[in-house]
């Protein structure tokens, strides 16, 4: 199992030092595409639940129901999941439409960073919120 | 894109058997079928929903950093064009995680054969359909509409 997820044997160093597009670590991109589909099939469905429950309610309401332990650490799931997948998504569609190398790998980090920054605020809210 | 080009002279036959010749599928004069519109709407749906992350992300920072800022999100995103905004999300929410179970069940081998994706489709279809009306039929009855 481990081999099949690790990428690297077949690869000549070139192809390994830029680590872009198919068949590069393609598996474990894969796996972790649907890994996180699933992760997110059941949170979203929660995710939409609860803003469709909330979204009338009073700021002071909303507040206390992140609070709740159970809420914060579903959020943070949700957040982590989703994000990932986006992320892992969002490269794909990147890969197979931006045709120049240099904007390509611009983007990636452009789009990677982007997500990172804004999953990890995303994370520090909820937990100012509920800590 | 050019088609491929072949030899220049030649009858005029000859031109009309290279005109009428099958071209390969590319976007532009490619006949939707629906395989094709059930994948590219995943696509779209996918990056609309990477898109509506930022949303999350506004939200949540909105309501860590007080009464006000969470004012200004619940204001934008009550009003009536936040909620069409908010509505297109829902459908490409449900698409996107109709389409994405039926990506996991065709990933183990099922449902491949014409007959399979066409039932698939459609189920995906409808699916996101119900799933969408169902929510906002239970937003509305919750306000009190
Ligand atoms: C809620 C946040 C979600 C976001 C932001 C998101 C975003 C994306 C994006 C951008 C892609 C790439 C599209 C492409 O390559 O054509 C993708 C692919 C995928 N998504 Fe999602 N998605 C979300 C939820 C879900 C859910 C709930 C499921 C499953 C039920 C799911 C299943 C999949 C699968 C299986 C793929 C891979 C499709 C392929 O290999 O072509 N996603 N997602
Ligand atoms: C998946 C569909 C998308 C396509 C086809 C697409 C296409 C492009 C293209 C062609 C460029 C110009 C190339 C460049 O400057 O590097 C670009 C730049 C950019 N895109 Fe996208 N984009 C997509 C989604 C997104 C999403 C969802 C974001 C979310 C933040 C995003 C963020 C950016 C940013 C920040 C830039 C400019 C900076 C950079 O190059 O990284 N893109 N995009």
């Amino acid at each position: 199992m481990t081999m099949k997820w690790t990428s690297g044997g077949m690869k000549s160093p070139l192809s390994r030092a830029r680590g872009l597009g198919s068949a590069k670590s393609g598996s474990h991109h894969w796996m972790m595409q649907r890994v996180t589909a699933v992760s997110n099939a059941v949170l979203g469905l929660w995710f939409v639940w609860s803003v469709l429950t909330l979204a009338n309610a009073d700021y002071a309401i909303v507040r206390d129901w992140l609070a709740a332990p159970v809420n914060a650490i579903l959020m943070i799931l949700f957040v982590i999941s989703s994000y990932y997948h986006a992320v892992l998504g969002l490269q794909v569609v990147t890969e197979d439409y931006v045709h120049c190398e240099g904007l390509k790998v611009i983007k990636l980090m452009g789009q990677k960073l982007l997500y990172t920054g804004l999953g990890v605020a995303c994370v520090f809210a909820v937990l100012k919120v509920a800590l | 894109m050019s088609a491929p080009s072949g030899s220049t002279s030649g009858s005029s036959a000859a031109d009309k058997a290279k005109r009428e010749r099958p071209l390969s599928p590319h976007l532009q004069i490619y006949k939707p079928q629906i395989t094709s519109v059930t994948s590219i709407l995943h696509r779209a749906t996918g990056v609309a929903l990477a898109l509506g992350l930022f949303v999350l992300g506004w939200g949540l920072i909105a309501l860590a950093s007080g009464e006000g800022s969470y004012a200004v999100f619940k204001d934008f995103w009550g009003s009536i064009f936040g909620m069409i905004l908010l509505f297109g999300w829902s459908f490409a929410f449900f698409y996107h995680f109709c389409c994405g179970l039926r990506h996991l069940v065709m990933d183990t081998g099922r449902m491949m054969d014409i007959k399979g994706m066409y039932k698939a489709a459609y189920i995906t279809y409808a699916g996101a359909l119900v799933l969408t009306m169902g929510t906002w039929i239970v937003y509305f009855a919750c306000s009190g509409y």
